[in-house]
């Protein structure tokens, strides 16, 4: 594995082993008052003017998930300010000044729920100082409410503007004493905030990664070596200089992450439209050898010979599986299958950049992960890190996409050969199909053991996969804790390796989206085969609520949350366990528990004719004691639920065929649309006693195999393979 | 050539190919960006605008075809009442996650409204089929749609 190609665990660990480090920087960060007349800075998120209106820096990337509202909601909460009052604006990024700045993994809530909270509770503590200081009373007789300072026993009352240039000189309290409020006191989290970008949105205005629109700008359009990790050998660029607006032409063979992929040749001019027309004027020749034997056929062939193989590698063993499966009373074996998908996010890759005459390199950029952008780009162009700036845009989609650096990679091959000018490179709809970092596929021979019982007793799964060296690729893993691995006596999960040129990453809910499907597919058989159904045969597996060991770096696995959730979603729906008796219709459960959030689901579908409507999901979800924006946290889950019904249904396999993948627009690789949505996706949360956790990933995993269940139940047929189909 | 064409009431010319796309002439030329490409093939509604009434894909609505017509954008649309109530009831019910496809919804929905003030629910289906939204914010946009026919039944009684 390359030095710099980190994989997501080692990513979501560095990230919170450098969070921890950072928000102590941002403690000590605390500056110095402005002038008066100007806002003062309460902290480095907060800046008070002498109008009281209060701005807040949103400092993550908002990719639609919401955090741009949700992060300064928790922190406007322990400044007690009122949300009318509040001003909202998106930070650059400085991990050192702000702390992590990413969406992935789920991880703005619990990254930041105390985080956030302490800053703003930190500049509350220093505006009560200075009342303090200017009333000669305790700084415990005050209290405080939207936005004012107040002695009850006096009867006054300040703004937190006539307070703040005093406050900002004194020194910041200790982040980690500073008192918070008890959660029942809570004025604006718990509330539900319409997004603050909405008004915009609705007007049009230029907020996205495409809309940046730097004085002088240029554009950039690309011609992409088509096999992935193949080469450029030669081009020729008279004919494309000669075309109206064409400015430059660019090799980029700099090399990215990992080194030597994704080569290109970008044309340069005043406009997108001309220079991606001038395209098919460039003559190149690419090096594909040794990319170009790579195929989707292949692979099934391939998969197909190592199934029938012992596994090359384990995962994880315990007792004795052969064995255990040699003397069961009942073994049930099965095949699953699933395929590559692309992200295609709606706004294509594209990022703006500006190589300035001094050597600073200026991005506007729709990043999910700007600090990895930062340290490839420092990287591959051995430049100082320092020497950047990235102002981070709302991002038309991300989705993991945009947790890869390569567009911007390229954006700073392109900006460096037009120093002084700003220049935005734009993917077409082909280019960003065709060159993603594709959710793999995978195939899984699953067997499992029954004693006399019905009990589950053992468990193996072959897991065809793809890797080097007998290690998965990015996003092609899966956990050795797997359930129900943790608590049966005999498991075996063993891997074989296929290879591939083609660059893989994480697909919202990454790995769970397709192992969801394969262990509680298979699950709904064992419980067939157990005379019973999955929420039953989930509760006999789970047993007494206890912790099973986490992965690296992970949560543990609660079996009581996990109880909770599937009580909750089959008291919610209704459940009965008894089969439809309506013809076409049917009913089917899925659980799965990833990026620390428990979720059960069950969903409602009819088939006439083959086709396959989805009529209603309802959903429990365990995301510990508080959701902090009703409305957008419903809104994320509709949408995560109806993400997975379009990977189980809707979206067709990415294909390759000599090394270079087919697919070209949304005619061959479908997205989901209005059509195709279910009636209503009811949602009910199951509170506990837990420190709050993100949603926008584990609600997306258990609709999948919810829906191979209940086309079972609806039709008799057991599909094992995605995207599902009857036809 | 120089091209007139009236883009949200005013009267613009242009001077570029004829055959550039109405969706590029609106972002490069005429600084407005609110129309958003999304598949550059008709297959998205990311780009849609409202052509003499009727919902167009700009990616495929050469200039040349918009000369002399009357163009509504994301930019202008309230001006009319019926978008004016489309977008209240899109910000009210929060319809937005990402956001990037809901310029085209929003014109989508308007020229539906305008041709049909009270849509059955297989008319929203069949006029907002066109526009993807990758979040899928589908069931807001219905309810979204609903909302803005009902307010523009209350305002024209």
């Amino acid at each position: 594995m390359n030095a710099v190609s980190v994989s997501r665990r080692s990513f979501l660990a560095a990230s919170l082993a450098s969070g921890a480090a950072l928000t102590f920087e941002a403690k000590l960060a605390f500056a110095a008052a402005s002038g008066a007349g100007e806002p003062a800075m309460l902290g480095v998120f907060v800046s008070i003017a002498p109008d009281n209106t209060v701005t807040i820096l949103a400092k993550n990337p908002e990719i639609g998930q919401g955090v741009k509202t949700m992060l300064p909601m928790l922190i406007a909460e322990e400044l007690d300010v009122a949300w009318s009052q509040v001003k909202i604006k998106q930070a650059d990024e400085n991990q050192d000044k702000y702390g992590p700045q990413f969406a992935g993994g789920s991880m703005t809530t619990p990254l930041n729920w105390l985080p956030a909270r302490q800053a703003g509770a930190g500049a509350r503590a220093m505006l009560v100082a200075a009342a303090s200081q200017q009333w000669g009373v305790p700084a415990a007789s005050l209290t405080t409410s939207e936005g004012s300072v107040k002695h009850a026993a006096t009867g006054r009352s300040i703004t937190y503007a006539a307070l703040a240039p005093v406050a900002a000189k004194i020194a910041a309290p200790d982040l980690e004493k500073v008192p918070l409020k008890n959660p029942k006191d809570f004025k604006i989290v718990g509330k539900s905030r319409p997004g603050v970008d909405t008004p915009a949105i609705v007007k049009g205005e230029p907020l996205f990664g495409i809309d940046a629109h730097p004085a002088g700008m240029l554009y950039a359009a690309m011609v992409k070596c088509p096999v992935i990790s193949g080469t450029l050998k030669s081009f020729d660029d008279a004919a494309v200089r000669k075309e109206k607006g064409v400015l430059a032409v660019v090799p980029i063979t700099d090399g990215e992450i990992p080194a030597g992929k994704h080569n290109a040749v970008a044309i340069v001019g005043d406009s997108w439209w001309r220079v991606h027309k001038a395209r098919e004027k460039l003559a190149v020749q690419w090096d594909t050898v040794g990319f170009d034997g790579y195929s989707t056929e292949g692979y099934t062939a391939q998969a197909k010979a190592l199934l029938a193989a012992a596994p090359t590698a384990d995962l994880f063993k315990a007792g004795n599986a052969d064995a255990a499966l040699a003397k069961a009373a009942k073994v049930v074996t099965a095949d699953y299958a699933y395929p590559f998908l692309a992200h295609a996010t709606l706004e294509p890759q594209n990022c703006t950049a500006l190589w300035h005459k001094d050597g600073k390199l200026e991005f506007w950029a729709p990043t999910q992960d700007p600090g990895t952008a930062r340290a490839d780009i420092a990287k591959v162009l051995g430049i100082d890190p320092a020497s950047m700036t990235i102002h981070m845009t709302r991002i038309g989609g991300g989705f993991g996409r945009r947790l890869m650096s390569d567009f911007m990679i390229q954006t700073a091959c392109i900006a460096k050969a037009v120093p002084g000018r700003p220049v935005k490179l734009l993917y077409d709809r082909t280019d960003d199909m065709r060159n993603d970092y594709y959710r793999p596929g995978g195939w899984h021979r699953m067997t499992a053991g029954l004693d006399a019982s019905g009990a589950l007793v053992a468990l193996k799964d072959h897991f065809i996969t793809f890797g080097t060296d007998g290690k998965p690729m990015r996003a092609a893993e899966m956990r050795a804790t797997e359930f129900p691995g943790p608590v049966l006596p005999d498991v075996h999960f063993g891997m074989s390796f296929l290879k591939t040129n083609v660059t893989t990453g994480w697909l919202r809910a990454p790995t769970s989206n397709a192992v969801s499907f394969v262990f509680q597919g298979f699950l709904d058989e064992v419980a067939e085969a157990a005379g019973t159904d999955l929420p039953e045969l989930m509760r006999r597996t789970l047993g007494s609520p206890k912790q099973l060991p986490p992965e690296p770096d992970d949560t543990p696995f609660d079996t009581g949350r996990a109880r909770g959730v599937i009580d909750a979603v089959c008291k919610f729906a209704g459940w009965t366990g008894k089969r439809s008796t309506t013809p076409g219709k049917g009913r089917g459960f899925g659980f799965y528990f990833s990026h620390r959030g428990y979720f059960a689901e069950v969903v409602d579908l009819t088939v006439a004719d083959g086709q396959i409507t989805i009529d209603k999901v309802w959903v429990a979800g365990d995301i510990g004691s508080q959701v902090i924006n009703p409305m957008g946290a419903e809104h994320q889950m509709q949408g995560a639920v109806i993400d997975g019904i379009a990977q189980a249904l809707v979206w067709q396999p990415i294909e390759q065929k000599a090394g270079a993948v087919t697919q070209e627009n949304f005619g061959d690789f479908p997205l989901i649309r209005i059509n195709q949505t279910p009636g209503d996706v009811a949602i009910t949360w199951v509170v506990t006693d837990n420190p709050p956790t993100g949603l926008g990933e584990p609600t997306l995993p258990p609709v999948i195999p919810a829906i191979a269940n209940a086309i079972k139940d609806a039709t008799g047929k057991r599909l094992r393979s995605l995207p599902m189909s009857l036809a | 050539m120089a091209i007139s064409l009236t883009v949200n009431r005013k009267p613009r010319t242009v001077d570029v190919e004829s055959d550039k796309p109405l969706l590029w002439v609106l972002r490069e030329d005429l600084n407005m960006p609110g129309t958003k490409f999304g598949c550059g093939a008709g297959l998205c509604g990311a780009c849609t605008v409202i052509l003499n009434g009727e919902a167009v894909r700009s990616c495929q609505t050469p200039l040349a075809d918009a000369a002399g017509k009357d163009i509504v954008t994301i930019e202008g649309v309230t001006a009319s009442p019926v978008g004016a109530k489309v977008v209240e009831a899109w910000t009210a019910l929060d319809v937005p996650q990402c956001g990037y496809c809901q310029a085209g919804q929003i014109m989508s929905a308007t020229a539906l409204l305008t041709a049909t003030p009270k849509p059955s629910a297989d008319e929203v289906t069949a006029g907002m089929a066109g526009n993807i939204c990758r979040c899928a914010t589908y069931l807001r946009i219905q309810k979204a749609i609903a909302e803005a026919s009902r307010a523009i039944a209350g305002a024209a009684a």
